[in-house]
């Protein structure tokens, strides 16, 4: 196909491009437009404001109620990412090379999981923690969010597995590697760039997650970010927390950003270039 | 070093498709065998069965005396140059080719000393830093070959190992992989689609159709001796030209001529109990310019006329093209896989393009109807509905007695 645009093609375009990376982005710049204002500015219309402010974050940055469960969703989301990266890919890899019996259901199953609505199963899961004990500890936000990290990893990590020729893995064995040695040297270093995009998007929805994050969490010791900010009180019990929300939601959406920006590279780097001809 | 015996190995995948059936194979120690039939023939499923890459249904494999039906390809001490040659794209040169040796836990320092040897070897050595991706096609192929070459295996399987390599560099390859296993005297397996490869490379050919083995022979056994159409067929370049051809009373009539049969060639088509129908086989090199047969040989062949329709002049040859009625029954499923093989299937043609290769010498020009002349003792004879050669083991027609035109 010929790529002629017109003008009028690309005016077209342009706006509607536009119209949507502005949908996206001024809220984010009116939320940290927020977060400097001063208590009494918030009711101020103007993006810019009149008086500067670091009080918000200095307020929110010195208050164990929001430290405290920052310090939780890091280590809650590294850590579940971590296990469900692990065994994703090794899911993965079963997925996208070998033909056993039941793979089609298994597929299905964790695609159903993917789509189950969260809210119908919060019930169930608080009973199922209570009496395990799991109740408002860090395994009890893991474990959901590994089984809900699992099928998105599995679904990612096997199109980048189904990527990667088959033949190097033939070569591997051929050159006296064990199938976990030709996973280990060959497979998963090709994977990686997969893998940094799953755990990307893993992390994600850990960081993200609200819902599992307030019902089974009661205290400090396990809440993460996300639920704390619903926990945030003004100065009096007249007084909406608005500065300090908007300052601690820009605060936990700093490390989305370096994340992203940081791994880009990676994720978009095509480490199989060169396997084959081509 | 090992011999590499195939004993009626059959391969049948989990959906029921037999791609290979009942193959038998001696592949003699420090021997060069091609496996070699069109796409889809088992020639590769055979070689990863031997790899250990495929798991063998029926059979009996056994590598330097062994049973190694259920060994793990790393048990079975061989190396393997796949066609996308497989080179890890995240490794150095030196790190492809010492992968092996690492796994099996060679000390570094005779790592080092056979990468170097094998890089010597093959011109690599001002490229071992360098990863696949910035190599050109030819040297990826060369670490390819690497990477085989330092395990010292006691065998080399190879699948099409040339055929992602341009023209020019493949004939140049081919003389390298031939003289490299010359030199290192190691049994090779080595299979590809290209019968002119096939023909130059190995010290035997194994032609394969449908999963069934034709034929195994040195290059000139087949090419004079085909068992079947299918190998008659396949085997030479330009194509052997296939011809209908009517037994009757002692001669043979066919669209060009009435060929004369000798009695040892009427008696074996007797003993086979050939219908009447058969299928004549002509090599391009066997037809002349008539003009320029010497008369005592005329009586071994058959002189006739045709209108040629192209000439090709190659230099060291001249290529004629004529059309025949062909005659031939579209029901002859070798012929089919040939046609499809060269891509010719579905051409419908009620006409058969016969070509033929004459002395440069010869001046006959496009459009002119010449005189030809078709040597006889090099003629085949074969069933059309099995297909089998049933002049194979006879004196072609020799002055048996006048050709009779």
């Amino acid at each position: 196909m010929a790529m002629v645009t017109s003008g009028r093609q690309k005016a077209g375009w342009g706006t509607a491009n536009t119209v949507v990376v502005a949908l996206a982005l001024i809220p984010v710049l009116w939320l940290v437009s927020l977060s400097f204002k001063t208590p009494a500015a918030i009711l101020d219309p103007s993006l810019i404001p009149k008086q500067w402010t670091w009080g918000n974050y200095s307020g929110v940055l010195s208050t164990s109620q929001f430290i405290r469960p920052l310090i939780n969703s890091i280590g809650i989301g590294l850590i579940s990412t971590f296990i469900a990266v692990v065994f994703a890919s090794m899911a993965a890899y079963a997925v996208a090379r070998l033909r056993f019996p039941g793979k089609g259901v298994l597929i299905g199953m964790a695609l159903l999981i993917a789509m189950f609505p969260a809210i119908s199963l919060v019930t169930p899961m608080f009973n199922i923690e209570r009496s395990l004990g799991l109740f408002n500890t860090w395994p009890g936000l893991i474990i959901p969010y590994v089984a809900f990290g699992l099928p998105l990893g599995i679904y990612t990590l096997s199109a980048f597995f189904r990527e990667i020729p088959w033949e190097l893995e033939k070569a591997a064995k051929i050159d006296g590697a064990t199938p976990f040695q030709a996973f280990t040297k060959v497979i998963a270093p090709l994977a990686a760039p997969g893998m940094v995009t799953t755990a990307i998007l893993v992390f994600l929805a850990c960081w993200n997650e609200f819902l599992f994050a307030i019902s089974f969490t009661s205290t400090l010791a396990s809440r993460t970010a996300p639920a704390s900010l619903a926990y945030f009180s003004g100065a009096s019990q007249f007084t909406v927390p608005t500065g300090p929300i908007a300052a601690a939601a820009v605060v936990i959406t700093i490390p989305i950003i370096i994340f992203v920006v940081f791994f880009q590279r990676r994720i978009v780097a095509g480490l199989t270039s060169g396997a084959v001809k081509g | 070093m090992a011999d590499i015996v195939l004993d009626q190995v059959t391969k049948r995948f989990p959906d029921g498709a037999l791609a290979v059936d009942k193959i038998s194979l001696d592949i003699a120690d420090g021997e060069f065998v091609i496996l070699v039939g069109p796409s889809g023939c088992g020639k590769s499923t055979t070689l990863n069965m031997i790899a250990g890459l495929e798991d063998i249904t029926e059979g009996e494999l056994r590598i330097g005396g062994k049973v190694v039906n259920n060994a793990a390809p790393k048990d079975r001490d061989i190396a393997m140059v796949f066609q996308s040659y497989a080179l890890y794209p995240h490794m150095t040169v030196r790190e492809n080719m010492g992968f092996a040796l690492k796994l099996a836990k060679t000390p570094q320092a005779t790592i080092d000393q056979k990468v170097n040897e094998a890089a010597r070897i093959l011109d690599l050595t001002q490229h071992l830093e360098r990863r696949p991706a910035n190599l050109s096609g030819g040297q990826r192929q060369r670490v390819a070959m690497g990477r085989a070459i330092v395990r010292d295996p006691s065998a080399f399987l190879m699948d099409e190992p040339l055929s992602n390599l341009d023209a020019k560099l493949r004939v140049q390859t081919r003389t390298e992989v031939s003289k490299l296993q010359k030199r290192l005297g190691t049994t090779m397996v080595y299979v590809t689609h290209d019968q002119t490869e096939a023909m130059t490379l190995g010290d035997r050919l194994a032609v394969m159709r449908s999963g069934i083995l034709q034929q195994v022979g040195s290059p000139h056994e087949l090419y004079d001796n085909p068992v079947n159409l299918f190998v008659a067929g396949f085997i030479g370049s330009p194509a052997m030209n296939f011809m209908a051809g009517t037994l009757e009373e002692g001669s043979l009539r066919t669209t060009i001529g009435s060929l004369p049969l000798n009695p040892q060639l009427r008696q074996a088509l007797e003993r086979a109990n050939a219908g009447r129908q058969v299928i004549v086989g002509i090599r391009p090199e066997n037809f002349e310019d008539a003009s320029l047969v010497q008369s005592d040989l005329r009586a071994h062949g058959l002189t006739f006329r045709a209108t040629i329709d192209v000439v090709e002049s190659m230099g060291s040859d001249v290529f004629v093209y004529f059309t025949q009625e062909s005659g031939l029954s579209a029901g002859v499923d070798q012929l089919a896989d040939l046609a499809e093989d060269s891509g010719m299937a579905d051409s419908g043609a009620s006409e058969e393009t016969v070509t033929a290769r004459l002395d440069p010498a010869t001046g006959i020009t496009e459009g002119q109807n010449a005189e030809l002349w078709a040597d006889l003792r090099s003629m085949h004879i074969f069933d059309p509905d099995t297909g089998k050669n049933l002049s194979l083991g006879t004196e072609r027609p020799a002055s048996a007695g006048p050709p009779a035109s």
